[in-house]
This record gives structure tokens, C-alpha cells and sequence, in this order.
């Protein structure tokens, strides 16, 4: 389904991404681990369509894209970002942030579509006409994953997608896009820094390091400690530090 | 030094007349490590704020004791509480961009906090300064203390805010959120980091954070607040075998790297938690 | 909420809006209630509601033709005959004022009215184009913001006749830049924003994102410099007729008023002064109003 070869991005004299390359298969879920800084934010943003100055190949569905992307690739490929904070139009009521990807793409049946949109993600249909400031943190994200499926996209790119959300909210988040994948055949690039928040839904992982893509492993590697190069090893351990109530602080 | 805290409560003027973010909370603080853990809205920044009275001008505080080593800190006026924060009390908060001032090389304002609370020359702040860096585990001490703020990392940067606060020797460390915007390799440095020193110089420990396992592995005692009020006290050793329905939720919905699940267990919200 | 709040405030006040239209009339009454608080904005609010309103019904409220002289009675003092005396042919002074309102306040309008979508319309391309079109827009604004307001004013005049028509030519010439600016400005910051990235992957085409989704953040900005800039047109208009150059006698604008007369300042001192307190009540009107705007609107608190 995507296809990436050896993407580079530069950043005025600073190489980001350093010739990364990957494939996710239809109805995969892959995911990009990184510290800051790693460039897995940047590539997913190169494969959105929202960055220009990348050279490589990017294809979707056999496609090749170039720096520009056609409406018909964002009917296809949509994003949900970090921060719901910022993702959502300040002045805008979730009505009308729904029905938008709906108007540009000419996609009749607003009102019906945005009231299944509502329901797929758990919203109250109380919150149709409010303001995102009205909402909570973990509804607005709702609302950012809601619009991302409005116009029934086949690959969701998700940037950080609970990383600005309490654990309790994540952990409904996660399982709605789990479920979501499920339920639509989706296939998932999924950009985070938490290791076991990425293992929770994706099945293979790349993982980053200052714009390189250091390895590409399975989840079960990955949970198993089969890995190979020593950043992966680090980051797993101190994912596997943090859990082990075994090591917290003795008394 | 001891900090009492006894039935504490934060209220904030709204339209629906005054809002509690916090309802009733008590604790004390000797020569250990605290780690106060909550959600957003649970009121675990007002608290440990309230402790120097940094707290919004509108914001109304009642409490039956709010105590720092037997200054009544409610009743104190602007001059003893100035004598409190920075040189007895320090605060460092969750991004280092926002704290420290943008204009002032990291030297020259970890020296301003020593000349302040310590006096002496210039030179000696300055030298001083260049020591602390050197505690914070700062590789090269000079060059930093010459850098600006934004020509730092982010761990760099909290490493200075962490020199500052230290500089005035202080007897109580309060951390909001210090590493929730640092990579996870960072982070784990900069808590040791803490834990070393507070411990090297015998002070006590505030951490704040929304991260329960986190603060498990760095603190003594965990505090667990939701909706202003303090549901869990605990040992952290014994966080595994917390009794509190929310506690238990928030380890719970974690996801984990070792123990996968296909559907991650939801915290169900009790309003009894609440209270009455 | 309280029960007993009347239906309307209730449904204006809700939580949960049914319709867009709810929502959008419910956020415009909060903004209300925000603004009414403002003591000093409420005042600025009625004077300028009050100076509209007396132009607007000038017909109906003067006393006398503001053009018709009685020469014996020039320089009268105020007196029940005529309200504020008369000026230096006679004429009402009270019903000059009601008329030259509606020369100035419509001078100002006019203006605004051109002057405000031209920048949002300059700013807004030019902050979101970039590139080429954005430094040859830029430059075009640098061009008219480099003129002096006044000497611009005189030069138009100079070269067209002098008048109403080229007072507002001349102004609204000068005025726009800091408009384009302003937008530019805001529209360089909102367009790095993940909503505005969320838009541009629906594939709208930049029209759509900047005219649906970028102008109308830039809006209120724009109303809070509208307001507040009214009351330095107010004086531009009114130094142009003080000048000879904006409206001309015997037309009542307030400063072509106090042009005329100002030599009685020491006798008749109430003929030109009062043009000048009308002057000066109207820009602080405004100022009040717009700094109470822009409490209200400030995109900070929103």
C-alpha cells in the first residue's frame, strides 16, 4: 500500500531524514519510534504531502507522488495530528470542521455522515455544535480522528496521536483506533516516541535515530528483545525499567 | 525542615460562583522524596504551589495548617515569604525555554541567583556558578555558562534551571513536570540527576507528575489526586498492590511493552471519587 | 444556570447548541456580556451610538437649515433661539453640528469600509502565498506607507479639487498598509498551525483555505485597528478641513468649521470650540470602544 525508498528530506543545510525507506502493506499497521529530533515526524509529513522538499520515492497504491499531491491522494491518505489543541479550527464548531473535508471533496449526505462520523467516534451528538474550547482534550482528538475519516480515507498517518492526552484518554484513544483499523480495513503509519503505546497497534516498527532508520523489526522482536541494534536495545530497556514495578523504588 | 499541609482548599471565582481545584488535602514532608501524581484538572500543580503561595491572584487558599518548617505560610507576609522561595524552596517547572530568562546567558543568571540569596563579588557568583554547572553534570561548565537558553537542548536547559534553583542551597526541591518535555532518554538522566543530588544534600523532594510508574521509580512516598483531593497515599514500593479503584485504573491502561492486550482496560470514573 | 433565566438567554446560553446558528449567536451574546463589564467601553459604545444616531437623524433633530445665514445675528450666544449661538453668518451652530456629524462620521465610514478588505485582502495573500508575491506585495505597502498622511492628502487635493472626495481618496490611500500588515502578520502565524495543515490535506485549494479559514481569523484584529484608527481619521479629515482642503465652506464639517472661525476663539469662543469638543468626543468614543473590543476579541483568550 505504501511504499517509501530512500527518502531524504533537508531542512535548509540540515539533512532531517537520511534515506529512509520501508513498506507498509494494505491494512497494516506500521510504526516510526524515535527520540526528538530522530526525523520521524518529518517523514511522516513528507508522506503527507505537507512538506515539498523531499527527493526519494514515495508511492501509494503503486502510485508514485510527487511534491504536489492530487485531491484523489487526499481522499486516500488523511492525518491525525499531536496536539488536539492546535489541529482544530478555533472558530469553527465541530460541525463545521467535519463537514469541510465533505464540501472540498464534493461528498453529498453531510448531515448523515457527520452524525455517523459523531457515533463512530463516540461522541455525543451534544457536542456537534460546540467549539473545540468547549471541549476536553481527549474529545477533541475524537473530533481530529472523526474528520480524518470523513471522506473514508484507506491510509490514516497519525502523528503523536496521544501524546498530549492523560493516560486514562489514551488508553480509550488507542483502542478507538484499533478498533477503527478493524472495523475499515485501514492501514496506519503511526508516528510516537512511546514504544508501548506504537507496539500497542502497529505490527512492525522502524525504528529512528538522527534521520536514520537504524532497524526495522516485528512487535513480537521488539517485545521478545530480539533486537539488533543497540538504540532499539536502549529504548526497549528503558521502556521495560519504567513498567517493572520490580524495580521501583525499594523502600 | 517540614512542610504541614492540613485540609487544604484552592477556589477560583467563575461565572457559577467559586470553582474548588482542590478539596481538603493533607500531607507532610520531611527529608524524603514525594511524588504527587494526578491527571490534568486534578489539582496537584495548585498544591505544591501553594506551599510557596505562587498561586494566581484570584485564586482563594484556606487551610487548617499550611506550614514550611513552622512558617505559617498563609499568614506570612510578602517579605518572609520572599525569604522562603528561591533561598529555602526552589521550583523548577516542566519547559526550561519558559523559565529562564532568554536574555541572560545560563551563567550569568545561575550567578545572579547565587549573588542574590549569598552576596559576594561577581567573580565569585560567576565562579560558583560555573561549579554548579559542573554538578548538574554538565560535561563543559564554561562553555555553557556563556550559552543563551535557546542555544541549549532541552535537557541542557533543565539541567541549568536545576544549577539555579540550587544555587541558594536550598532545603525543599519542587519539580512540575520537569522531564514531560524531554525524550525518554533524557528524562531518566535528569530524574537521577535530581534523586543524586536531593539526596547529597539532604533535601526534600517534590515531584509532580502525570506519570505513575515514573514517579514510582524515583520517589519514597506517592500521593494520587484526582478532582482536587487525594485518593491514594502510598509507599512507592507498594504502588503495584495500590487498593484504589483509580490508581488500580491508571496502572492498568497503560499499554505495555511486555504484556500485550488487545484492548486496553478503560478507567471506568466513579463519581464517589469525587466525594461528597 | 438558574431556572429562572429568561428562554431566550437560556438558549443563548446553552451548553449544547443544535444548530450552527445556536452556537454561533450564543459565542456572539458571551462576547457581549464580556463587553458590557468594560465600564469605559460601554460609555464609548453609547457616545458613539449617540453622535451615529444624532447624524443619522440630523433632519429631524436640527432646529434650523444648516446653510440658512441671518446676518444680524451672527455670532450669537447661545440662547433659546439657537441652542449653541450661531456662527460668523448666522448660521444655526447646533444644527451644523448635526449635519457636518454626518460629513465627518460618513467621511470615516466610507473610508473604513474601503480601507479595511483591501489590506485583509493584501495581508492575507501575501502572508500565505510567500515567496515572490509576498516581498511584491510587501513593497507595494512599504510604497504607501512611506507617505506622510497629510502631505499625501494635500498633494491629492492639490492636484484634483479639493473636497470630500479627495479627502477620502487621499486618507484611504494612506491608511490601508498598516491593515495589509496586520493581516500578513497574523496570517504568517496561523498558517503553521496543525488546523490549517488538517485543511490543506482535504485538498482545498488555497482560495478556499485562505478565505474560509485564514481571513476570518484575522477579522477581529482587524475590527479593534478599525476602531481605534477611526479616531485618528476622525482628526485626518478634520486637519484636512482645517486646512481648506477637505470639505469646503459652506459645507458644516467640523474642522472646515473650526477653520473658519478660529480667529473668534478669544470673542466668540463657543463657535469654533464646539466643533472641536465634537471632534474630540467622537475619537474618544472610539478609542474607548475599540480598546473594549479588543478585550473581547483578543485571539489570546480564545
Amino acid at each position: 500500500m505504501i511504499e517509501v525508498n530512500d527518502l531524504r528530506v533537508r531542512f535548509g543545510s540540515i539533512a532531517a531524514v537520511k534515506g529512509v525507506s520501508f513498506r507498509v502493506e494494505r491494512g497494516a499497521a506500521f510504526g516510526l519510534v524515535g527520540e526528538s529530533g530522530s526525523g520521524k515526524s518529518t517523514v511522516l509529513r513528507a508522506l503527507a504531502g505537507l512538506n515539498r522538499d523531499w527527493s526519494g520515492d514515495i508511492l501509494v497504491a503503486g502510485e508514485a507522488q510527487g511534491p504536489a499531491r492530487t485531491k484523489d491522494f487526499f481522499r486516500r491518505v488523511q492525518m491525525v495530528f499531536q496536539d488536539p489543541y492546535g489541529s482544530l479550527h478555533p472558530r469553527q464548531t465541530v460541525d463545521r470542521i467535519l463537514s469541510e473535508p465533505l464540501l472540498v471533496h464534493g461528498i453529498p449526505d453531510v448531515d448523515a455522515r457527520i452524525r455517523r462520523a459523531l457515533a463512530e467516534v463516540a461522541l455525543a451528538p451534544l457536542v456537534r455544535f460546540r467549539y473545540p474550547h468547549q471541549l476536553s482534550g481527549g474529545q477533541r482528538q475524537r473530533v481530529a480522528i472523526a474528520r480524518a475519516l470523513m471522506a473514508e480515507p484507506e491510509v490514516l498517518l497519525l502523528d503523536e496521536p496521544t501524546s498530549a492526552l492523560d493516560v486514562s484518554v489514551q488508553a480509550e484513544v488507542l483502542n478507538l483506533l484499533s478498533e477503527l483499523q478493524r472495523a475499515h480495513g485501514l492501514t496506519y503509519v503511526m508516528v510516537s516516541h512511546n514504544l508501548a503505546v506504537v507496539a500497542h497497534l502497529a505490527a512492525m516498527i522502524g525504528v529512528m535515530q538522527e534521520g536514520e532508520l537504524v532497524e526495522l523489526l516485528s512487535v513480537e522482536d521488539l517485545r521478545a528483545g530480539r533486537t539488533r541494534h543497540p538504540h532499539t536495545a536502549a529504548l526497549r530497556a528503558l521502556t521495560l525499567d519504567l513498567e517493572d514495578p520490580e524495580t521501583a523504588k525499594s523502600a | 525542615m517540614e512542610v504541614i499541609v492540613r485540609n487544604l482548599r484552592i477556589a477560583f471565582p467563575s461565572h457559577q460562583g467559586m470553582a474548588e481545584a482542590v478539596r481538603g488535602v493533607s500531607f507532610t514532608l520531611k527529608k524524603e522524596k514525594l511524588g504527587i501524581v494526578g491527571e490534568s484538572g486534578s489539582g496537584k500543580t495548585l498544591t505544591a504551589r501553594s506551599i510557596l503561595r505562587l498561586l494566581p491572584r484570584q485564586a482563594r487558599v484556606e487551610a487548617d495548617r499550611l506550614e514550611f518548617d513552622g512558617i505559617d505560610v498563609l499568614r506570612a507576609d510578602e517579605a518572609a515569604l520572599r525569604r522562603i522561595r528561591g533561598k529555602r524552596a526552589g521550583l523548577i517547572m516542566q519547559d526550561p525555554k519558559y523559565s529562564l530568562n532568554p536574555v541572560m546567558t545560563a551563567g550569568a543568571q545561575i550567578a545572579e541567583a547565587w549573588r542574590a540569596h549569598r552576596g559576594g563579588s561577581g567573580k565569585a557568583a560567576l565562579a560558583a556558578a560555573v561549579e554548579l554547572l559542573a554538578q548538574v553534570q554538565i560535561r563543559d561548565p564554561r562553555r555553557v555558562a556563556l550559552s543563551y537558553p535557546h542555544e541549549l537542548s532541552g535537557g541542557m536547559g533543565q539541567r541549568v534551571m536545576i544549577a539555579l534553583m540550587l544555587a541558594p542551597d536550598p532545603e525543599l526541591l519542587i519539580a512540575d513536570e520537569p522531564t514531560s518535555a524531554l525524550d525518554a532518554t533524557v528524562q531518566a538522566e535528569i530524574l537521577r540527576l535530581i534523586e543524586d543530588l536531593v539526596s547529597r544534600r539532604g533535601m526534600g523532594l517534590i515531584l509532580i507528575s502525570h506519570d505513575l510508574p515514573l514517579v514510582s521509580h524515583f520517589c519514597d512516598r506517592v500521593l494520587v489526586m484526582y478532582g482536587g483531593r487525594v485518593l491514594e497515599e502510598c509507599r512507592a514500593s507498594a504502588l503495584a498492590r495500590a487498593q484504589h479503584p483509580y490508581t488500580r485504573g491508571l496502572l492498568d491502561c497503560l499499554p505495555s511493552l511486555v504484556h500485550p492486550q488487545r484492548q486496553l482496560p478503560i478507567l471506568e470514573r466513579d463519581p464517589a471519587w469525587l466525594g461528597p | 444556570m438558574n431556572s429562572s433565566m429568561s428562554p431566550t438567554r437560556a438558549y443563548l446560553l446553552s451548553d449544547t447548541p443544535q444548530s450552527r446558528r445556536q452556537a454561533g449567536l450564543g459565542r456572539a451574546y458571551r462576547g457581549w456580556l464580556q463587553f458590557r463589564r468594560n465600564r469605559l467601553a460601554m460609555a464609548g459604545l453609547l457616545a458613539a451610538g449617540v453622535l451615529i444616531l444624532a447624524s443619522l437623524a440630523a433632519p429631524l433633530l436640527a432646529t434650523h437649515d444648516p446653510s440658512a445665514q441671518s446676518l444680524p445675528e451672527r455670532y450669537a450666544a447661545p440662547s433659546a433661539e439657537h441652542w449653541l449661538g450661531t456662527d460668523e453668518v448666522g448660521r444655526d451652530l447646533y444644527s451644523r453640528l448635526l449635519y457636518g456629524g454626518r460629513i465627518t462620521l460618513g467621511m470615516v465610514v466610507v473610508i473604513m469600509v474601503l480601507v479595511a478588505p483591501v489590506g485583509l485582502a493584501v495581508g492575507t495573500v501575501a502572508g500565505y502565498a510567500g515567496g515572490f508575491l509576498d516581498r511584491a506585495l510587501m513593497r507595494l505597502t512599504d510604497v504607501f506607507l512611506a507617505f506622510p498622511r497629510l502631505i499625501l492628502a494635500l498633494a491629492f487635493v492639490a492636484a484634483l479639487r479639493p473636497g470630500i472626495t479627495s479627502a477620502i481618496i487621499a486618507i484611504a490611500l494612506t491608511a490601508w498598509p498598516p491593515y495589509a500588515r496586520l493581516a500578513r502578520a497574523e496570517t504568517l502565524t496561523i498558517r503553521n498551525a496543525d488546523f490549517i495543515a488538517a485543511v490543506r490535506l482535504t485538498g482545498a485549494s488555497a482560495t478556499r483555505i485562505v478565505l474560509r479559514h485564514i481571513a476570518p481569523l484575522c477579522v477581529s484584529s482587524l475590527i479593534v485597528r478599525v476602531t481605534l484608527d477611526m479616531s485618528g481619521i476622525i482628526l485626518t479629515a478634520a486637519g484636512l478641513g482645517f486646512l481648506g482642503m477637505g470639505a469646503q465652506p459652506p459645507m458644516p464639517e467640523w474642522g472646515t468649521m473650526i477653520a473658519t472661525t478660529r480667529g473668534e476663539i478669544l470673542d466668540a469662543w463657543w463657535v469654533p470650540t464646539l466643533p472641536g469638543i465634537a471632534i474630540f468626543v467622537a475619537s474618544l468614543a472610539f478609542n474607548l470602544l475599540g480598546d473594549g473590543l479588543r478585550d473581547v476579541l483578543d485571539p489570546k483568550q480564545g
